[in-house]
C-alpha cells in the first residue's frame, strides 16, 4: 500500500480535468508544495500516484482519495492546506492520512445524479423512475473489455435508488457498487433514457458523495 | 459557469480547454477593473497557451492596475458548431463573459494560416468583420506579433496593428484608450491620437494606390491624421529589466509546450539571408546568466514543471550557454527536471552540450542545414559548412544517438538540380558518419530528411524573389525522391505545396486580399493550419470570386523599384541593407555574423546606445 491517502473535492470548473490529466495537475502540485513523491524504480522513473476509483470527466465529487508515497516523512495535518495553495481552482485537499484499507476492500459508493427538466419535473417521474431502477433488469449499452458497446444489465450492481423531485430537476440519492464490477452512477441516467424515453432529461449532472466499505462505513 | 455551456461539454472533445481556472490564471474583480482585454490567439488552446509572447503580454497588463487580460482562444470544430447552435458567443476563459463586452479585443498574429481563424472568431464574439462596421470607440480590434510586419491583408478588419515588441507599447496604448473612454473620445480620435505612439500602425490612415499593372503606385498617407510616414517598431532595451513570466498559468490539460520557456535573448546575430525572424527581431539583445538561471529555478519551482526548454531563435548562439547550463545543472539534476536545448546550430554543438544532453533521454536531434550543397548554403548565408555538420552528427551518433532529422527548402534562390541532388549526398555523408562512429550499430540509424517549399517572406534579403511555380517544385521533389530510392536508412517527407502557396501569397499580400480572406472563410476556412479542415478548393474559389491571382504574389519577381505593401513599416533593417543581401546572395558571399563583424544592417538605430550587445 501507498504511504499516504489524501482526500479531496473536485467541483466547478475542475470537473472538465480528465484522469490523466488530473494525474499530472497533482504532480506538479506537489512539485510546488516542496513535496517529493517516491518515483518508481526503472528505465522511465515515474511518480507512484494514483487515485482509488477514478471519476469521469464532467462529473463533481466531494470525496475523491489520491494513493502516494513520499521520499520521507511529512506533517499529515498540514498537507491539505499546503496544496491548497498549489492547486487550481475547483479542487480542494481536505484530509491526508495513511491508508486504513487497500484499495481491493472498496465496496460501494453514493452518487447524487441531477436529472434536469428545463420545463419542469413530469408529474410521477419520481415513482416511475425509482421502480424502473429497482426492477427486475436495468439494461443498458457500456463498453466492455473490447471497447465495444454491448447490452449490460446494471440492476445487480444498484443497491439502493430514491427519486426526490425537485421544481426544474429531480435527483436520483444513490447507492451502487464500486467494483467488481462497479458501475458508473451516470449509467442510471441512460437506464432513464432507455426505459423511459418520455422522461429523457434535458442534462444530467452528477456528484459523487462517498466511498464505502464492505460495512457501508466511509472507506478510508 | 453558464448553464448554457455547461450542457455543451460533456459533448465535445477535451472540454478543459474551454473553462479556464487554472492554477495561476488571473481572476478580477469586475467592479474593481475599468478596462477589460480580450487576449485572442487565433488557434487552439493547445497551440496558444504554448505561445511565450502571449504570457508574458498577459502578465504585463494584469499587473496594471484596473486592468483585467483574460484569454481567448478558437475553438475546436465540433465545439464551435455546439457555439453557434446554442448561441454561446466567444467568450473569455478567466470571466466567461462575451468578447464583444471588452474594451480591447487583441489578436496575436504567429502565421498566415491563422488569418481565418480571426475572422471566425470576431464573427463568433458577433462583432462586425470590418472596422468600418464598428464605428464605437470599443472594442477595439487591435493585433500584434511576426505576422503584423506586413498587416496588408488584414488591414481593413484590424484597427490598429502594434509593431515589435510589446512590452512598453501595450500599456502605453491602453492608458491612452483609458483617457479616451474616459473622456468619450470618438473612435477616430483615438486613432489618430494612437498614431502617435511609436509602433503603432493605423492601417486608415494609410491608402494603397495602385498602378494598371496591379502593383502598388504608393502607399499613401491620409490626409489630415496625421499619421507619420513610416511606423518604427518597438523594441526592450535591456532585457534584464524587461518582464518575464516567472509565475505563470499551468494548464490543467496538456498543451504542445508543456514545460518552462526561459527565453535567453531576442534577435539572431546569423543574418540567414531567408530568415523573417533573423531580421525583424534585431538587434541581439541577451539576458544575463545570473538573471535567467534565477529566473529558470523559479519557474520551475511555481509552475511543477520538470522540464525546461532553453529557447531563443538559435541557442547556441548565447555567450554563455554552458555556464548556464552549469548554473541550472544542480538544481535540475536534484529535482528530476529535463533540460532542453532546442535550435542548436549544427557548427558549434559542443561535445560538453552533447554530454549534458545526454544525461536525459535521447530523443531524436534535429538539424537545419537547409540547402544541400555549400554554395547554395553560402548563398542564403547559412554559414554552416559541411564538415561543421558531420562533425556534429559524429558526436551525436558516439554519444548514444540514432535518429537524426534534417530539414531543407526546396525553390531557394539560385537553387539548381545540383543542390537538389546535394540534399542526397549531405544525408547519405550522414549516414556513412553513423556506420563510423556508432555507439552502438545493432540499434540501427533513423535519418529522416524532411523539405519544405521556401515561401520568400517581407522583410528579408529575398522579399522580392518569385517563389518557385508548383510544377516545378513537384519535379524538385520527385529528382531528390528517386535520389533516395535505394538509401534504406533514409525517410523522405516533403512539406504540403498548397499551404506553402498559400503562405507566399498571404505573406506577401497586400489589401486587395482582405476580400479573399472574407470570402475564404464565408466559404468555410478556418483552422486553416490543421489538415483536418484545410481545403485548398475554398481559397481557390475565393481567388477566382475576388478576381484575384494568387501566382501574382506567389510566384512574381517584384523589382527593386516596387512599392511594396509594407513600405510603410521599419523594422531597423535599411532596405539598402537587404538589397545589399539579395546581391551578396547571388555572388555566393557570405556575409559575417554580427558579432565577427557588424555589418550595418541599421537595427543598431533602435538602441539609445546605438551599440548591439550581441
Amino acid at each position: 500500500m501507498a504511504d499516504y491517502r489524501l482526500t479531496f473535492s473536485k467541483e466547478g470548473r475542475a470537473v472538465w480535468i480528465s484522469h490523466l490529466d488530473l494525474l499530472r495537475t497533482f504532480q506538479r502540485a506537489f512539485i510546488r508544495a516542496g513535496l517529493v513523491v517516491r518515483h518508481s524504480q526503472g528505465f522511465h522513473p515515474h511518480p507512484v500516484m494514483s487515485f482509488v476509483l477514478p471519476l469521469s470527466v464532467g462529473q463533481s465529487s466531494a470525496c475523491e482519495l489520491l494513493d502516494f508515497s513520499t521520499e520521507g516523512a511529512l506533517e499529515e495535518a498540514s498537507l491539505p492546506q499546503r496544496l491548497n495553495d498549489c492547486l487550481p481552482e475547483g479542487i480542494r485537499a481536505l484530509a491526508c492520512a495513511a491508508p486504513v484499507k487497500p484499495v481491493r476492500e472498496l465496496d460501494g459508493l453514493l452518487a447524487d445524479v441531477s436529472l434536469c427538466y428545463d420545463s419542469g419535473v413530469p408529474a410521477g417521474a419520481a415513482e416511475a423512475i425509482a421502480a424502473t431502477l429497482l426492477g427486475e433488469s436495468v439494461i443498458v449499452a457500456k463498453r466492455n473489455k473490447k471497447k465495444q458497446l454491448a447490452d449490460t444489465d446494471i440492476r445487480p450492481m444498484i443497491r439502493a435508488v430514491t427519486a426526490e423531485a425537485g421544481e426544474d430537476r429531480l435527483v436520483l440519492h444513490a447507492a451502487v457498487q464500486a467494483q467488481n464490477p462497479g458501475v458508473n452512477p451516470g449509467l442510471l441516467a441512460a437506464a432513464v433514457e432507455r426505459h423511459l424515453p418520455f422522461l429523457r432529461p434535458d442534462a444530467v449532472q452528477v456528484r459523487r458523495r462517498a466511498l464505502l466499505d464492505r460495512s457501508g462505513e466511509p472507506f478510508r | 459557469m453558464d448553464k448554457k455551456l455547461e450542457r455543451i461539454l460533456p459533448r465535445v472533445q477535451k472540454p478543459a480547454r474551454y473553462v479556464g481556472g487554472e492554477y495561476n490564471a488571473v481572476v478580477k474583480d469586475r467592479a474593481r477593473v475599468d478596462l477589460r482585454v480580450a487576449f485572442c490567439f487565433p488557434d487552439t488552446y493547445e497551440i496558444g497557451m504554448s505561445n511565450l509572447g502571449m504570457r508574458i503580454l498577459y502578465g504585463v497588463m494584469n499587473q496594471m492596475e484596473g486592468v483585467w487580460c483574460e484569454r481567448v482562444f478558437a475553438p475546436w470544430g465540433d465545439m464551435e458548431a455546439e457555439m453557434r447552435e446554442n448561441h454561446i458567443p466567444l467568450y473569455a476563459l478567466e470571466s466567461g463573459d462575451g468578447v464583444a463586452g471588452f474594451d480591447v479585443v487583441a489578436f496575436s498574429l504567429g502565421y498566415e494560416m491563422a488569418y481565418s481563424n480571426v475572422l471566425n472568431m470576431l464573427d463568433l464574439a458577433g462583432l462586425p468583420l470590418r472596422s468600418t462596421d464598428r464605428p464605437g470607440l470599443g472594442p477595439l480590434v487591435v493585433a500584434g506579433g511576426t505576422c503584423a510586419y506586413n498587416p496588408e491583408p488584414l488591414a481593413p478588419f484590424i484597427d490598429f496593428f502594434v509593431l515589435g515588441e510589446g512590452e512598453e507599447v501595450t500599456p502605453e496604448y491602453l492608458q491612452l484608450y483609458r483617457r479616451a473612454k474616459a473622456e468619450g473620445w470618438s473612435k477616430g480620435r483615438f486613432l489618430r491620437a494612437a498614431a502617435q505612439i511609436e509602433g503603432i500602425y493605423v492601417p486608415a490612415f494609410c491608402a494603397p494606390i495602385y498602378k494598371e499593372d496591379g502593383t502598388l503606385a504608393e502607399m499613401r498617407a491620409v490626409e489630415g491624421s496625421g499619421a507619420p510616414e513610416t511606423v518604427r517598431k518597438r523594441i526592450v532595451e535591456d532585457m534584464d529589466s524587461a518582464y518575464f513570466p516567472v509565475e505563470t498559468i499551468i494548464p490543467s490539460t496538456e498543451i504542445v509546450h508543456d514545460r518552462v520557456m526561459l527565453e535567453l535573448f531576442r534577435g539572431c546575430i546569423r543574418g540567414c539571408r531567408f530568415c523573417q525572424a533573423g531580421y525583424v527581431y534585431r538587434p541581439v539583445r541577451n539576458r544575463s546568466r545570473e538573471q535567467l538561471a534565477d529566473q529558470g529555478i523559479r519557474a520551475c519551482q511555481d509552475s511543477g514543471y520538470q522540464e525546461m526548454t532553453l529557447s531563443s531563435l538559435s541557442t547556441s548562439d548565447y555567450p554563455d550557454l554552458v555556464g548556464l547550463c552549469d548554473d541550472l545543472e544542480g538544481y535540475c539534476v536534484g529535482h528530476h527536471v529535463n533540460l532542453n536545448l532546442p535550435s542548436l546550430r549544427a557548427d558549434n554543438f559542443s561535445m560538453a552540450l552533447a554530454q549534458r544532453l545526454s544525461r536525459g533521454r535521447k530523443a531524436g536531434l534535429t538539424f537545419a542545414p537547409e540547402a544541400g550543397t555549400q554554395r547554395l548554403r553560402d548563398a542564403i548565408n547559412k554559414n554552416l559548412t559541411e564538415e561543421d555538420l558531420l562533425q556534429s552528427v559524429r558526436t551525436a551518433f558516439s554519444n548514444g544517438w540514432s535518429a537524426v532529422k534534417l530539414y531543407f527548402m526546396l525553390g531557394l534562390p539560385t537553387e539548381t538540380d545540383a543542390d537538389v541532388l546535394g540534399i542526397a549526398d549531405l544525408a547519405r555523408k550522414v549516414y556513412f558518419a553513423w556506420r563510423e562512429c556508432a555507439a552502438n550499430r545493432a540499434r540501427g540509424v533513423r535519418i529522416t530528411v524532411s523539405t519544405s517549399w521556401f515561401v520568400p517572406k517581407p522583410h528579408t534579403a529575398f522579399q522580392w524573389e518569385a517563389q518557385i511555380t508548383r510544377a516545378e517544385y513537384q519535379r524538385r521533389v520527385d529528382l531528390l525522391r528517386d535520389a533516395f530510392q535505394r538509401d534504406k536508412s533514409i525517410t523522405y517527407n516533403w512539406h504540403d505545396p498548397e499551404t506553402s502557396y498559400l503562405e507566399a501569397v498571404l505573406a506577401r499580400g497586400d489589401r486587395r486580399l482582405a476580400d479573399v480572406l472574407e470570402a475564404a472563410w464565408r466559404r468555410g476556412a478556418r483552422m486553416d493550419a490543421w489538415s483536418e479542415y484545410f481545403d485548398f478548393q475554398r481559397w481557390v474559389d475565393a481567388l477566382a470570386e475576388c478576381g484575384v491571382d494568387g501566382d501574382f504574389y506567389a510566384h512574381r519577381e517584384r523589382s527593386r523599384y516596387e512599392v511594396l505593401p509594407w513600405c510603410r513599416i521599419d523594422t531597423g533593417v535599411t532596405p539598402a541593407f537587404l538589397r545589399r543581401e539579395r546581391q551578396r546572395c547571388y555572388d555566393s558571399k557570405t556575409t559575417p555574423d554580427c558579432r565577427t563583424q557588424c555589418s550595418g544592417c541599421g537595427a543598431s538605430r533602435l538602441l539609445k546606445g546605438g551599440v548591439c550587445n550581441g
